[in-house]
């Protein structure tokens, strides 16, 4: 594999790869500072749009924030690739489902950009049971003189009206308006963990925890199951779907990944009902090294397609592993984000961490990597200098363009001076979600409540 | 179900006691299995995934809620409020009330502020 960009990069943007070759600099958080945080203000899903102007956030409270990023300004140089907000608004509200007794949160499990058509902005949101389509459209103009209206709306008397006049366009405040477009509902019985737009733009998959259902965006009332594993008899359940994507270009072909460590690619081109797999992606284990907990640290809380669609990282509880979709039979690279945490693993499954769903992401070139960890840490890995780091989303780096100091975890007993031992690591802060800006080193991190932004160090 | 071997055999015994140097895993096991000694032999199986698949299940019986209604017609509603806002079973009649409201954020999300 030659070169340093890994695989194939996305074309445009001067961004080199390599997440530890670069110094991070912090440039923005988002969110309160108390103490007392809100379960409401929970983050639980990052995503930068397509071209990595727009940045949007859901939270447990069901609402959506997005950031944009502001112009290059030569008067004010130093607010180079700042997020404002955009727009927020509700997105899902909490249920109930009387009929089965189910409480049905408002958190947005997930938002996935649609790529841009006209001026408008499109995104799919998430929760539990119900993806919706919203549009996000600017209105900057207003129209005056109206003939039948008053300025205040008020309707004219029609036999008042002695003259006809041309209503006008005035200039007014930008208006940023998020509409509800679509509703897609009643097609899962378990719990959505995934969406994935196509890349034909007309299509997405959902998939909760037994299904995956495959939609066109213009239609709410019909959904097609392309996958189910739910089994005849509940008692044999053995695994369950834990995440699902579409492939970058190949529009017919899709992966799930499972709770058992494994990941299916399924062509939509072989059947209607896609539960025979094309291709098995599973590392064989050493049957000698098998405990109670391997099931579970094995369970795959995330998969991604790299840029290129020649690869695919999975996440699971102490790795992220790089797959190279021609190979089935192991992955090609794996990374250790905190492997100090395996002789720990009593406690993290006594106070249900080791349940905890990390994501990971790839860099806009496919030459780094990225995933969150405990204690407010990020990894990141450089896929060919195989450097890795890790860093800290905390309010005591946030100073402005102050540069991240890369942090270590003591596993020993000698600790130096600026290490953390693994017993003083805060499980409560964890960083599940993050993301890394298509074409530029600029990333996002949740950290609970709050959205940290980082940048590379311009020179 | 595969047949276990007694967690009394002292063969077993020896070969943990063997895995605690050579795995932290094996010693982590070890360590759960002294506390939790009832602990399934299959963590992974149906009924860790089952509990999975019910996240979020509440017991609302809509059969109490009419009997409520029908048999409260004619005296005041209950309070809300049950003394347990998890699990509303028991000699307490469960009606929509009981169960803890809700509401949808009227907050703006303070990422936005």
């Amino acid at each position: 594999m030659a070169g340093a960009g890994g695989g194939g990069g996305v074309g445009g943007g001067p961004a080199p790869m390599g997440g530890s070759d670069l110094q991070w600099c912090f440039s923005q958080v988002k969110g309160a500072i108390d103490e007392d945080v809100a379960e409401a203000d929970i983050i639980s899903t990052v995503e930068f749009n397509y071209s990595g102007d727009l940045l949007a956030t859901g939270d447990k409270g069901g609402r959506v924030v997005i950031f944009q990023k502001e112009q290059e300004n030569k008067s004010r140089p130093h607010s180079r690739g700042e997020y404002n907000v955009y727009s927020t608004f509700q997105s899902h509200e909490p249920e109930f489902d009387y009929l089965k007794s189910l409480e049905i949160e408002e958190k947005i499990n997930k938002i996935r950009w649609l790529p841009q058509q006209n001026a408008a902005h499109f995104l799919l949101s998430t929760n539990d049971k119900t993806i919706k389509l919203w549009k996000i459209s600017e209105r900057d103009k207003r129209a005056e003189g109206y003939n039948l209206k008053d300025e205040d709306g008020r309707l004219r008397d029609p036999f008042r009206i002695t003259a006809l006049r041309v209503p006008i366009l005035k200039p007014m405040d930008l208006m940023v308006e998020a509409s509800p477009r679509r509703i897609f509902a009643n097609a899962h019985t378990y719990h959505i963990n995934s969406i994935s737009v196509n890349s034909d733009h007309e299509t997405y998959l959902s998939a909760d925890d037994l299904r995956v259902n495959l939609w066109h965006l213009e239609i709410t009332d019909r959904s097609f199951n392309i996958v189910d594993i739910k089994p005849v008899n509940m008692e044999e359940l053995t695994e369950v779907i834990t995440a699902a994507e579409f492939h970058p270009h190949q529009c017919n072909v899709f992966v799930y990944s499972s709770s058992k460590g494994t990941i299916r690619l399924c062509d939509m081109r072989s059947s209607a009902l896609c539960d025979r797999h094309s291709k098995f992606f599973e590392e064989p284990e050493d049957p000698s090294s098998r405990s109670f907990f391997s099931e579970i640290i094995s369970s795959i809380s995330d998969v991604k397609f790299s840029h290129s669609g020649r690869y695919m990282m999975t996440r699971d509880y102490l790795s992220v592993k790089v797959w190279d979709l021609n190979m089935e039979t192991r992955p090609v690279e794996t990374y250790q984000v905190h492997e100090y945490l395996r002789s720990k693993l009593c406690s993290l499954y006594e106070n249900d961490c080791i349940f905890d769903k990390f994501e990971c992401c790839w860099n806009g070139s496919d030459g780094a990597l990225m995933t969150g960890s405990y204690n407010n840490f990020f990894r990141m890995f450089d896929r060919s200098t195989r450097r890795d780091v890790t860093l800290e989303a905390s309010r005591e780096s946030s100073k402005p363009r102050a540069i991240l100091k890369p942090r270590k975890v003591c596993t020993g007993g000698k600790r130096r001076k600026d290490e953390i031992s693994v017993d003083s690591l805060d499980f409560n802060k964890k960083i599940l979600h993050t993301a890394w800006h298509p074409l530029q080193n600029i990333i996002a991190v949740a950290a609970t409540n709050n959205l940290y932004i980082f940048q590379d160090k311009v020179n | 179900m595969s047949a276990e071997i007694p967690e009394a055999a002292s063969a077993e015994e020896q070969k943990e006691m063997e895995d605690k140097v050579t795995s932290p895993e094996k010693a982590e096991e070890a360590k759960l299995k002294a506390r939790y000694p009832h602990l399934g032999q299959k963590p992974g199986g149906s009924d860790f995934l089952r509990k999975r698949l019910q996240k979020g299940q509440k017991y609302f019986d809509s059969g109490d809620y009419n009997m409520a209604k029908a048999k409260m017609k004619n005296k005041q509603l209950p309070t809300a409020a049950a003394p347990d806002k998890t699990e509303v079973t028991g000699d307490h009649i469960p009606t929509p009330q009981d169960l803890p409201q809700r509401k949808p954020s009227l907050v703006a999300s303070k990422l936005a502020g």
